[in-house]
């Protein structure tokens, strides 16, 4: 079936009042108390059993936290987060300790089945022979509990186990590497984060090695009230190679939840990662009730020369999305690419984009940033190129299209340019199209419905960025293309 | 069975047609002349359902099913076709993208099964090759950057595609050389069929050398002033649109 039809057949599945991933599972969690204060964040360390540098770690975190105020820059607006109101940690019950699938609660692989997850993952979870190599590190609410395909993954020494699993058995790379990219001090969500980071994934490549396989991670949001902070470090040694994906969805729910999630990239000398995100939070309903916050720090350090970092991002769903992975080019000769579609529909509110920052000589950066707005929603695209005053050489390209369906959506573009050198060459190209009557009554002329049609033109608009993703995403990522304009036009 | 009775059509609020007649029976080939502004083209989107066209009285059925109930998609199923004088282009969808979801979108509607990769591929090329299009072009996305020639022999290619037993070209032949014209015209008789009607709209005789219409009408001010065989198109040729008022040389426009 192609794409389109895929789309239509998708789209038309969902009911518009229901969130296709909106269901709750009944899984009994050990919390913290509600809060936030010293007690609950020694509770969290002391539930992980982590060593004592790292609750001392947490702890600065909070403090800086106190003193920060949190940020309004964004052109986004809602209602005041009541932080105290909130829980920060919550632990599935049934993961102390499984050793295999077989002990994994059966409600939770339910879920992963009620999900559809659409990629191979399903198998990989369910331990069929033969399923192909995409290892899965999944997330439940805070604790990651199914971890596979390690032995392989461990042959060609490549580290991936949950944030914490790393905490106990590599903590000389925890230690040297974790806040290294975004430190406790950087921003209000990050320094919260530092503070009471659940569970995440981390990654080791070590020297000359190209990791087997793609590693793949889904998060899921399950408990009420339950603030997602999680962390992700990703390091690949010189010359090695990493792909990771990661993708998302949530269960419906009134109270809006705050996700903010921090990612570190680390890329030594030759070394090139590549970061994939499909992120289809619960946008909220019609009203734009319920919805999620989605404030996030992603921040790639290309620390050694030559080295590479790419994001490729996918933004469909939440209430509010507050997010700018970004490279730090920090190596001589490295490479920052940013690929994004970001679409908004209903009410949600998108402010996006990227930091490109020059730090070495010979430096290149690319930004294709694609923004799709519909209903009532507001689209911000919101970078940074700089160019430090050693930044010799330095190169950026970066294109911001965006679209509009309909006149009630906004789409901003609000470009950062600082050159310190002479010799940077930035290029900028920015358009804002609408989807015209005319482009619509001759795919209707042709006999789409004008689901298809939209779902067509929006596709081929976000074409650049789509062939960037891994093959397994971009499937995926014409249906949520399809989905999440739905009721767009008509 | 195109029946036209009475049509009215305001568009911004102006009369444009006002109170046309036709009849355009099975099998045969009509075409529609007329100066510019004599609501040519209106003709051409109400019969495929443009929206900002108000129909403000008379009736359109189609085989004696009512067009005018129906949307753009639900003509299409039904066997309206309309080859545009201005193609619109869609950026970043390739031209063979586009026709397979067309093609398979109209094939659902119509209650028949998808046409299989290999088949549809073989039927895409068979009928690329007819109309002298170049694989390539097909591989671009859909119309952007096309020449004028391109664009028309994609219209072309997407009618023999949809399969429509109602045609509506509506001026093919402007902006082509000769040689381009003749290609486009082979296309379209190709399709000539006893079971499909076909309406030419046209501002130039030339067309209706290669595609020789069964009847001619001349549209003025919205309504159809004069029909005759196609020796009334070579007349045209002769006197010009000057007995019809040419309402462009009049100042209204088109």
């Amino acid at each position: 079936m192609p794409a389109v039809q895929e789309t239509v057949a998708r789209v038309r599945e969902i009911d518009v009042d229901k969130y296709k991933y909106g269901f709750t599972t009944k899984i009994e969690s050990v919390k913290a108390p509600k809060g936030l204060n010293e007690e609950v964040i020694r509770f969290i360390s002391a539930k992980k059993k982590e060593p004592l540098w790292l609750l001392d770690w947490r702890l600065e975190a909070y403090r800086r936290w106190l003193t920060l105020q949190e940020p309004t820059w964004a052109n986004v607006t809602y209602p005041k987060i009541h932080f105290q109101e909130l829980y920060y940690y919550s632990a599935p019950k049934s993961t102390e300790g499984p050793k295999s699938l077989a002990e994994v609660d059966p409600e939770l692989l339910e879920t992963y089945a009620k999900l559809g997850i659409p990629l191979k993952e399903q198998e990989v979870l369910a331990g069929v022979q033969g399923a192909p190599r995409v290892a899965v590190d999944a997330v439940f609410d805070s604790v990651s509990v199914v971890t596979t395909f390690k032995e392989e993954l461990a042959k060609a020494g490549v580290i991936f186990c949950s944030m914490s699993e790393a905490v106990q058995n590599h903590p000389e790379l925890v230690k040297k590497y974790l806040g290294s990219v975004v430190p406790i001090t950087d921003n209000f969500y990050a320094t919260l984060n530092s503070a009471v980071f659940s569970d995440g994934s981390f990654v080791y490549v070590p020297e000359g090695v190209r990791c087997p396989m793609e590693l793949s991670t889904y998060f899921r949001i399950n408990e009420k009230q339950t603030g997602q902070f999680e962390r992700t470090l990703i390091i690949a040694d010189k010359g090695a190679y990493v792909s990771y994906l990661e993708g998302c969805t949530a269960p419906m729910r009134d109270e809006n939840q705050l996700h903010a999630a921090v990612v570190e990239l680390v890329a030594l000398d030759g070394a090139e990662i590549k970061y994939s995100t499909v992120q289809n939070w619960y946008p909220g309903d019609k009203q734009g009730k319920g919805g999620i916050y989605n404030f996030v720090t992603k921040r790639g350090d290309c620390r050694g020369k030559n080295s590479k970092i790419s994001w490729t991002q996918v933004e469909t769903g939440s209430a509010i999305t507050w997010k700018y992975p970004s490279c730090i080019l920090r190596g001589d000769g490295s490479r920052g690419e940013f690929y994004s579609i970001a679409i908004s529909n209903g009410y949600q509110q998108v402010d996006s984009g990227t930091k490109m920052i020059h730090l070495g000589r010979d430096t290149s950066s690319r930004i294709i940033s694609k923004g799709i707005a519909a209903g009532h929603s507001n689209n911000t695209y919101r970078g940074l190129v700089s160019a430090h005053r050693k930044a010799v050489n330095a190169r950026n390209f970066t294109n911001c299209d965006s679209l509009l369906i309909g006149d009630k959506c906004g789409a901003h573009t609000v470009p950062y340019i600082e050159a310190k050198n002479a010799s940077a060459t930035f290029e900028h190209e920015a358009t804002t199209s609408k989807i015209s009557d005319d482009q619509l009554f001759y795919c209707l002329s042709r006999g789409l419905s004008p689901e298809e049609a939209v779902a067509l033109i929006v596709n081929g608009f976000v074409r650049d960025v789509l062939q960037h993703l891994p093959m397994e995403f971009m499937a995926e990522t014409q249906k949520l293309i399809g989905i999440s304009l739905e009721g767009s036009v008509g | 069975m195109l029946e036209i009775k009475n049509l009215h059509v305001n568009v911004d609020g102006r009369e444009i047609l006002k109170g046309l007649d036709l009849v355009l029976p099975k099998g045969q080939v009509h075409a529609i002349m007329g100066p510019n502004g004599s609501g040519k083209s209106t003709l051409a989107y109400v019969l495929a359902g443009k929206q900002d066209y108000e129909v403000t009285a008379g009736s359109v059925t189609w085989n004696e099913q009512d067009l005018l109930t129906m949307d753009p998609s639900e003509r299409a199923a039904a066997g309206v076709f309309l080859a545009f004088q201005y193609p619109m282009e869609i950026p970043g969808v390739a031209t063979m993208t586009f026709l397979r979801a067309a093609a398979n979108a109209v094939r659902k509607a119509r209650g028949e099964p998808e046409l299989s990769t290999p088949e549809f591929l073989r039927f895409v090329r068979e009928k690329a090759t007819a109309l002298k299009i170049d694989p390539e072009m097909l591989r671009r996305p859909l119309n952007v950057g096309f020449s004028g020639g391109e664009k028309k022999r994609n219209e072309i290619l997407q009618m023999a595609l949809l399969d429509p037993s109602l045609c509506v070209l509506d001026e093919t032949d402007s902006g082509l050389d000769i040689d381009a014209v003749r290609i486009v015209a082979e296309g379209v008789n190709a399709l000539r069929s006893p079971d499909r009607a076909m309406l030419v709209i046209t501002h130039y005789q030339r067309l209706l050398n290669y595609i020789v219409p069964d009847r001619v009408h001349v549209l003025s001010d919205g309504r159809v002033a004069r029909s005759g065989g196609p020796e009334l198109a070579l007349e045209l040729e002769e006197s010009g649109y000057a007995e019809f008022g040419d309402a462009a040389r009049n100042g209204a426009a088109a």
